[in-house]
């Protein structure tokens, strides 16, 4: 969706500024927020890329003024919620009303370590890979409602494919419940000239991880 | 955590209007649906409390300064770490838990990268621990796709004119971490001395690894 977190390339959010000696939390609610959505995430609640539409999906004012565990505590919320997982009643009550459903599995201290390991997203191929290091290709001027990885500022650019990374589950579909919908993945290389015009910096240059669809050849 | 430090991480996302109320608001709606999850039977308190522990404590960017030491002063690992860095990584036993997709990319005399994520927050948490909040703000993630060396000036780092500036957009569950050119003077030293010089940010690309002067 063309949403606000799709921040690549705008203007007038001023400078990065960095804060010395930051801590790992901020607050003990910040790591209780990280805490929960890994567990669910490990009970097989939801895919990392439901996570991210959650939040995309929120008003465009809540999602520039929260802080970034307030935005991860209001998407965690909309999940359990939309899904079922939880009613809205009990989190007004603060207790749960009803049994919860069944997960696969329950992320318990014993297991932290191995709970938490990154878990692949590499998928079978369901046909050759289209394009390979080389390549010249433009990316597709779309506009789903839904959720995407093409980010806007890399929308019907041409650049040259660098990397293949194999296949991987595809977070369009992913977020749609369409499944893995396994894609081909490319890191694309673009001229900072070919996305940002004659003004750009002419020594830069910049690549997106751009899955097979959001491609065609050039 | 003191309040106090609390609210400068906040001034500069929430602007000045008052929050103390909107954060003690936060606190209790996360308590409550901490309170709701766990009775549901969906998360384990004590589960909560140890992966606190484990970023906290031991999940953070010590253990890719590892990794660069062992390749600024083992070629083999290198080479190996630069073709896949998800297995190099995992060579080194206690690093396992890094999965299958990163990615280390190589800074030269006429190289520099960069690492971004315009659409959220990815990041190689394996090997650099969670990530700052400036990392995840909104400034960083709109400017360093169009303008990386105004970024790059905001860190006090100035490339030379030539150098390509090269910017990964973390846009799919690829992860990247940048291997740093090794610092001059530091012939001779090992790799558990030159990790002290690896800083986070020379590792995301906004940074350069500490001279021996600097340490």
């Amino acid at each position: 969706m063309d949403g606000v977190h799709d921040m690549g390339g705008m203007d007038g959010f001023g400078k990065v500024e960095v804060e010395k000696n930051e801590p790992v939390f901020h607050a003990p609610w910040e790591g209780r927020v990280l805490a929960m959505q890994r567990s669910m995430g490990y009970a097989g609640a939801w895919h990392i890329d439901h996570s991210r539409f959650a939040q995309e999906k929120l008003p465009p004012a809540a999602y520039l003024t929260a802080s970034y565990y307030e935005r991860w505590a209001l998407g965690l919320e909309k999940n359990v919620t939309e899904l079922g997982y939880v009613t809205p009643e009990e989190i007004a009550a603060g207790h749960a009303l009803t049994p919860g459903v069944s997960f696969k599995r329950k992320l318990t201290a014993d297991i932290v370590d191995q709970g938490l390991c990154r878990s692949s997203f590499y998928r079978q191929q369901q046909g050759p890979a289209r394009f390979k290091p080389g390549d010249r290709v433009r990316t597709k001027n779309i506009h789903p409602a839904s959720h995407t990885r093409l980010p806007r500022y890399a929308r019907d650019k041409v650049g040259v494919v660098e990397l293949c990374h194999g296949c991987h589950m595809f977070p369009d579909a992913v977020a749609a419940n369409r499944g893995d919908d396994p894609q081909w993945l490319y890191t694309v290389v673009f001229t900072g000239e070919e996305l940002w015009g004659p003004d750009a910096d002419p020594t830069s240059t910049i690549s997106i991880d751009a899955f097979e669809p959001y491609l065609e050849p050039a | 955590m003191a309040d106090h430090d609390h609210d400068h991480h906040h001034s500069h996302e929430h602007g000045d209007h008052g929050h103390g109320s909107e954060l003690s608001e936060t606190q209790l709606r996360v308590r409550a649906l901490e309170t709701v999850l766990t009775e549901k039977g969906y998360i384990d308190p004590a589960a909560l409390d140890a992966i606190i522990e484990a970023y906290e404590t031991k999940i953070g960017p010590r253990n890719g300064a590892v990794v660069v030491a062992r390749a600024w002063t083992d070629p083999a690992f290198k080479k190996a770490l630069l073709e896949d860095a998800s297995k190099a990584v995992a060579s080194m036993g206690h690093l396992s838990r890094v999965g299958d997709h990163l990615v280390a990319v190589e800074n030269t005399p006429t190289r520099h990268n960069m690492i971004v994520c315009t659409l959220c927050s990815c990041y190689p948490w394996e090997v650099l621990g969670l990530p700052p909040v400036w990392y995840k703000s909104a400034p960083y993630r709109s400017r360093a796709v169009k303008d990386p060396r105004g970024v790059l000036d905001d860190f006090g780092v100035t490339l030379p004119k030539g150098t390509e500036v090269r910017v990964w957009d973390s846009t799919a569950e690829t992860r990247f971490i940048v291997l740093p050119m090794r610092p001059a003077g530091t012939d001779g030293w090992s790799a558990d001395k030159l990790a002290d010089l690896v800083t986070r940010d020379s590792m995301i690309g906004t940074g350069l690894p500490l001279s021996p002067g600097q340490k």
